[in-house]
């Protein structure tokens, strides 16, 4: 299935450019090189030798920048229905693309829960009236959330549902996730996991380790995530069901999937910028903008093992959990605070800052990896080779900001990359065929 | 010192000049008028979201010994009973042009919020499982007098230490001093990873003779529901500070109020080692030094025996 084909989004024209001099980067098309990137009607005409003609078409100057396969983040939160003070599909799709990504899939936890197909083909529409890029939409596992009974899912995938999660909270009870699974099989969809068990995530804010004895703040252990793991992993195995788990936070997370996989569960995994960025020092400062999320942060070796899974390929995709709110629920003690960060402006920017740049990963992987949250879900991986439809992320590596600065196209400001100075800047994004976004500044220059 | 939020904001000698200058109005109290002007003027704003008695009520009479105009909110019946977040709070307090904010609050940070919310001078009576410095600085304060230095002694904390900020606070100032400070407690009750902040950690109080002084903690009964002991038999049997546990040189501590029969026997409670009506009266005097070195001192600490300021009343 492909992106923009699948997913919705605003109609407008097939993008006509040509990205001159554009150095070229997508590590599993095995396309790397300098050269003139010619999009006609929305797809990917051509990768011509520098200089070639092109009639009819947007001159952008792309010299000494990067073209990436956009990327595509299967977890984030666009607050519809219910919680539009925090994000909307035009806000939140907006930043998608100014992160760089041409598509999204947004999760079921609104208000209500995304439950019946009435939901999804209202959601469907307002992608369709109001979204940058293409976005999709999950179904709740569970009806309204509440862990006991099943939406019908098969209706749920015929309304346009990409797949089921329960996301912000884990499915509890091994009884019903057995019986999403065995549903599975009549109707297809992955279902994507919250992994946590409550009951021995209590009340915890934040990882619990020397920084969480230190605050007095009620730890949540690793523990609560990598059983939660072992056992979904387990329940799908035996189904032969297909599932997706979000947000690693943990070494033994990171473990956990290893095991599933190498035990034949068909199992994939994501983990976030902040969790590969930042670990739980960072909230010694008590400030819960930036550093309160669920999964919390952790420890360094946790961050090390997320690490060394993204590399092996244990977890194949980026996911930011781009999760807004509002200031006064967030202008709060650290343990009131609501959890949560946004991150689609600052993902690609954030990891080539903080992974590529001082050498921990190759800028390749990081682009395969911020491209690599489709496949779960079905869909064809956006791809430079031509004939593609055009999913492009043209990027500035050099190009250094501090974020926040010139404010958000989130209708929220809980980045926790605020106040960071970061180098690589996406520059503009092209989207299921669509120039979606362009750096202000940038038109400019080019306007120059 | 701009706020006094955490013991990590203070030194070594800071926290000696908030001793010495408690030494002073210790001084100040034995006189028949135990007023100072030093706050004539301004306003001290006691805000408390959790009860309490000894902390508001030490704090209170500390701004009033000090001629401060005292505003004293308590949650209940006040504005943030109908819902008030604390920012806004701090927003219309801050009309008032407080010198300082004494703030007890139910989670951790919430006085170093108010701190950038607010010009005041700040002072965390309590945050969460937190903090509680004054706290800390009182328990030193008394020690002090009783023991001499605390450098080089040792100091066992027994107890809950989990849900305790005073655990916290009185870890860093002891060590902060000097002091070799164990942690002893049943194992759900001692933060995983604690060590790490530079103590020793026990779960058994067979080594207990080593410690010149105890500070036990209290536990609250509703630990046992939740699974964090047995029983408070059983926590009794196990951790309870009583007449056969306490030596005869050692001292005993606790931050009150006490669960007489459960941490403490009565015996060890008005035993002579018992340090504990000690520790509340030190808490006015160790108050009024607070809000003295962060009002008035002006950043210049005073030599230990320099005189206090002069008592109203009496010719300078």
């Amino acid at each position: 299935m492909k992106i923009g084909e699948t997913l919705d989004m605003r109609s407008g024209e097939g993008a006509e450019a040509v990205l001159r001099g554009v150095t070229v980067l997508d590590p599993v098309a095995g396309i790397e090189g300098v050269h003139d990137v010619i999009v006609r009607d929305g797809r990917i005409a051509e990768l011509a030798a520098p200089g070639a003609a092109a009639e009819g078409l947007e001159e952008v100057d792309a010299a000494g920048l990067h073209a990436f396969p956009a990327f595509f983040d299967p977890h984030v939160h666009l607050r519809v229905p219910g919680q539009e003070h925090k994000e909307d599909i035009e806000t939140g799709s907006r930043a998608a693309a100014a992160g760089g990504y041409c598509g999204v899939i947004a999760m079921a936890n609104t208000e209500p829960p995304v439950s019946t197909p009435a939901d999804v083909e209202a959601l469907r529409e307002a992608a369709r009236e109001s979204a940058s890029v293409p976005v999709g939409f999950l179904a709740t596992v569970t009806r309204a959330m509440a862990g006991e009974e099943l939406t019908e899912m098969a209706s749920l995938r015929d309304a346009g549902a990409l797949g089921f999660s329960d996301d912000g909270l884990p499915v509890r009870s091994a009884r019903v996730l057995r019986r999403a699974l065995q549903y599975q099989r009549l109707c297809g969809g992955t279902i994507a996991l919250h992994e946590e068990d409550p009951e021995l995530s209590g009340e915890g804010v934040m990882h619990e380790g020397p920084a969480s004895a230190g605050l007095g703040l009620t730890g949540i252990p690793s523990i609560s995530e990598s059983t939660a793991i072992a056992r979904d992993a387990a329940i799908a195995g035996y189904e032969g069901g297909r599932i997706h788990v979000q947000h690693l936070s943990a070494a033994e997370s990171v473990e956990a999937v290893r095991a599933a996989k190498a035990a034949g569960v068909r199992i994939s995994a994501e983990a976030s910028p902040h969790h590969l960025c930042l670990t739980d020092e960072e909230v010694r400062s008590l400030d819960p903008h930036r550093f309160k999320m669920n999964p919390p942060l952790r420890a360094e070796s946790d961050r090390q093992a997320l690490i060394a899974g993204l590399v092996e390929g244990t977890i194949e995709c980026v996911a930011t959990d781009h999760a807004p709110h509002a200031p006064e629920e967030k202008d709060l003690p650290f343990e009131q605070a609501a959890m949560g960060v946004t991150g689609l402006e600052t993902a690609f920017a954030a990891l080539h800052t903080e992974l590529v740049l001082p050498g921990t990963i190759e800028l390749a992987l990081l682009v395969e990896r911020l491209a690599g949250g489709a496949a779960p879900f079905g869909l064809e991986r956006p791809s430079l080779a031509p004939g593609s439809e055009a999913n492009i992320a043209l990027c500035d590596l050099g190009a250094e900001w501090t974020v926040g600065e010139q404010g958000y196209e989130s209708r929220s400001a809980n980045s926790w990359c605020a106040g960071r100075r970061l180098t690589g800047r996406v520059v503009m994004t092209l989207a299921g065929g669509r120039i979606a976004y362009r750096l202000r500044s940038f038109s400019l220059e080019v306007a120059r | 010192m701009k706020h006094l939020l955490a013991i990590e904001d203070l030194d070594r000698a800071g926290i000696e000049a908030i001793l010495d200058r408690a030494e002073s109005f210790a001084e100040v109290g034995r006189r028949d008028i135990k007023k100072v002007p030093t706050l004539r003027g301004r306003t001290v704003v006691s805000l408390f979201y959790e009860s309490s008695t000894r902390t508001s009520a030490s704090f209170e009479l500390a701004a009033k010994r000090l001629s401060a105009d005292l505003v004293s909110i308590k949650a209940a019946g006040s504005s943030v009973d109908k819902g008030e977040s604390l920012k806004d709070t701090c927003a219309t307090l801050s009309a008032y042009d407080p010198a300082a904010i004494v703030i007890r609050h139910p989670y951790a940070g919430a006085a170093q919020l108010v701190a950038g919310w607010s010009e005041a001078a700040v002072v965390n009576a309590g945050d969460g499982k937190h903090e509680h410095p004054s706290q800390a600085l009182l328990d030193l304060f008394a020690l002090r007098r009783r023991l001499g230095p605390v450098e080089g002694r040792r100091i066992w904390i027994v107890g809950d230490v989990l849900h305790s900020r005073v655990a916290r606070s009185n870890l860093s100032a002891f060590r902060a001093m000097g002091a070799e400070v164990t942690l002893c407690g049943p194992p759900a009750l001692i933060p995983r990873g604690i060590e790490q902040l530079g103590c020793a950690v026990t779960h058994s109080l067979d080594g207990i003779g080593e410690a010149d002084v105890i500070y036990a903690l209290r536990l609250q009964r509703e630990r046992m529901t939740e699974s964090f002991v047995p029983s408070i038999r059983e926590y009794a049997a196990h951790f309870q500070i009583d007449s056969r546990r306490l030596g005869r040189n050692q001292l005993l501590m606790h931050p009150g109020p006490v669960n007489r029969g459960v941490e403490l026997s009565g015996e060890a409670i008005d035993s002579p080692q018992s340090l504990i009506g000690e520790q509340v009266a030190s808490g006015l005097v160790v108050r009024m030094a607070i809000l003295y070195e962060l009002l008035a001192a002006g950043g210049e600490r005073p030599a230990p025996a320099e005189q206090a300021p002069t008592p109203i009343g009496q010719p300078a």
